[in-house]
């Protein structure tokens, strides 16, 4: 039995039946995870397995890796940023505490953009991760640490949070399952906040079973989040074996019409559409009228949230100060010029001027009414679709350093993400095939892993997972990182 | 050659609202930037949005509450063991007026 190809699933059922050792398994993890080439972990400290609670639970004996957002009391906790170097928080977040209730071990922190801020997972202070399928490429953003790690069979699967697609896109760059909840499913306690209203927590997992294992275990309602609400009635493990009597819309804007696909993840794309149909789904074209609007609203949003949350890093209560400076101002100034990196800062500027007094109405008012035409839009579709299908990301993964100067390239990563993210609601990528980069720039290398997104209206996990783990079973996707499937 | 939509001035404005230090070649490689993003973000002004009420929450919710009662805060240590220049069980910071 290979350890680190098991599933989550399989390795606690194993765990839980004596057929595995899960100091075995723990301690497997624990070297890969040591000797880390991808550059995923900012910490490798994981939970002492003497101290993990021993009932039951589903998870127990599961190293899970934890993106570096997430507060854990006694473990340094940095966002990716330089501000937050050596921060070691009195307290432990919500999901993080319900994974360990579950019986799951925190299993090190993973890299990300700076404070969440990123398609390529370039803007860490702590340096870039590296993509297990080629390591001259990118994992994506920003959860780019916790995809490098699960693709890379340094853990059996990690959690990240999604503003805009920073689950789903380095899921679908790295081959694996991402699932961003509704807005509300998971409590967003202890996440170090980027844009408040957007911040979602979720799972980067093999299948779309550990998917839904994470999710069960992290969901609910929290008194110390006031905007969380849980799943009703619960996550059933998926077992749906078709997709008869279901339909998926497909926005034009998103697919047939959306420009810079590339010919690969095109192809991918359409392939999985007449799988669904060979599964017995319906599949149609659909509208969503302002969807090409997305990535404009919410370049205004997410940064003007971010501008007031990220206000609290001033070299006052936590984190880095900058030294000798003269009066107060001076010191705030220097602080953050000096902790924060180039993204970081660019968005507080772009949210700062978005906000402020004159410019405020043309900009984030807007943007907010940009917003709720997206959602209505996406309820249209629902009202006639069960679900709504688009690539995951426009390319498969990119060259290291082949988007680093032109942010607005980057931005554009998210074209196929952020609507759902807009609209608050449930969206899974998982893989469905590889493809070769688009070679119209003189790009070579081997297949990439392409993702494909299903989302369903707002707190439908149930039946996403559902029809998700009818199609991944149909893909039969078994690539590996650095070889062939089994 | 795309129209500058913010000059050095007012990033430079901004910068002071946003307490961040940009020195000479951040403030122009900002300017030109920001230009680009705000130059694609402005499209949304050409879109019909009369009668459409800004999102303030994209999940019905109303008036979450709960009981008013007393319950311990963190210890004062803890709090302050995260800060970069404790003092006397506070936050010392420099002076506003130095």
């Amino acid at each position: 039995m290979d350890l680190l190809e098991l599933t989550v699933a399989q390795a606690a059922a194993a765990i839980r039946s004596g057929e595995l050792d899960r100091a075995e398994y723990l301690d497997a993890y624990r070297r890969a995870a040591a000797d880390d080439p991808l550059n995923a972990f900012l910490t490798a400290e994981g939970d002492d397995p003497t101290n993990a609670s021993d009932g039951g639970g589903e998870l127990a004996g599961i190293p899970i890796a934890v993106k570096d957002i997430f507060c854990t009391e006694g473990i340094a906790t940095t966002a990716g940023s330089r501000i937050l170097e050596g921060y070691v928080p009195p307290y432990t977040s919500t999901a993080v505490r319900r994974l360990r209730e579950a019986g799951a071990l925190v299993h090190g922190k993973t890299n990300m953009d700076e404070f969440a801020m990123g398609s390529s997972n370039e803007n860490s202070a702590y340096g870039a991760v590296l993509n297990p399928w080629d390591t001259s490429r990118v994992p994506g953003g920003s959860s780019g640490g916790s995809a490098a790690a699960v693709a890379g069979r340094l853990a059996p699967a990690a959690i990240g949070t999604d503003t805009g697609g920073s689950i789903r896109q380095p899921a679908s760059l790295c081959g694996l399952v991402g699932l961003k909840p509704t807005y509300g499913a998971i409590s967003r306690y202890g996440m170090i906040a980027f844009a408040s209203s957007l911040d979602q927590c979720g799972p980067l997992t093999r299948d779309v079973t550990d998917a839904a294992l994470l999710l069960r275990a992290m969901e609910g309602r929290d008194p110390c989040d006031s905007t969380s609400v849980g799943l009703e009635p619960g996550v059933e493990a998926p077992s749906r074996e078709d997709l008869s009597g279901l339909s998926f819309g497909v926005p034009r804007e998103l697919a047939s019409e959306a420009e810079g696909i590339e010919p690969g993840v095109r192809e991918v794309f359409e392939r999985t559409l007449s799988r669904i149909e060979e599964l017995g789904g319906e599949v149609s074209e659909t509208e969503l009228p302002h969807a090409p609007h997305g990535i404009s609203a919410y370049y205004v949003l997410a940064p003007a949230e971010a501008s007031a949350n990220l206000a609290r890093y001033d070299g006052v209560r936590f984190g880095m100060r900058a030294g000798d400076a003269e009066d107060l101002t001076a010191m705030y100034e220097s602080t953050r010029a000096e902790g924060f990196g180039a993204e970081v800062k660019r968005r507080i500027m772009l949210g700062t001027y978005a906000l402020s007094s004159g410019y405020y109405e043309a900009y984030y008012g807007r943007a907010q009414r940009v917003r709720t035409k997206i959602a209505e839009d996406f309820s249209r579709a629902f009202e006639r679709f069960d679900f709504v299908v688009a690539p995951t990301s426009p390319s498969v993964a990119f060259e290291l350093g082949s988007r680093t100067d032109d942010p607005l390239a980057m931005y554009m990563s998210d074209y196929c993400t952020v609507p759902m993210s807009l609209a608050g609601i449930p969206a899974i990528s998982i893989p469905a095939g590889l493809a070769r980069p688009d070679s119209s720039n003189g790009a070579t290398g081997p297949e990439l892993p392409v993702g494909f997104q299903i989302a369903g209206p707002a707190f439908s996990e149930a039946g996403l997972l559902d029809a998700a783990f009818a199609l991944e079973r149909a893909i039969g996707f078994e690539a590996r990182p650095g070889g062939e499937g089994p | 050659m795309i129209r500058p939509v913010i000059d050095r001035d007012q990033v430079l404005h901004v910068a002071r609202l946003a307490r961040l230090r940009l020195d000479d070649s951040e403030l122009e490689r900002m300017a030109s930037e920001l230009s680009g993003i705000l130059d694609h973000v402005e499209r949304i002004s050409a879109l019909d949005l009369e009668g459409t009420p800004p999102t303030s929450h994209v999940i019905e919710l109303e008036n979450v509450l709960r009981p008013d009662e007393p319950r311990p805060s963190w210890p004062r240590d803890d709090v302050l063991a995260g800060a970069p220049d404790p003092a006397s069980g506070a936050f010392r910071v420099p002076s506003p007026q130095a």
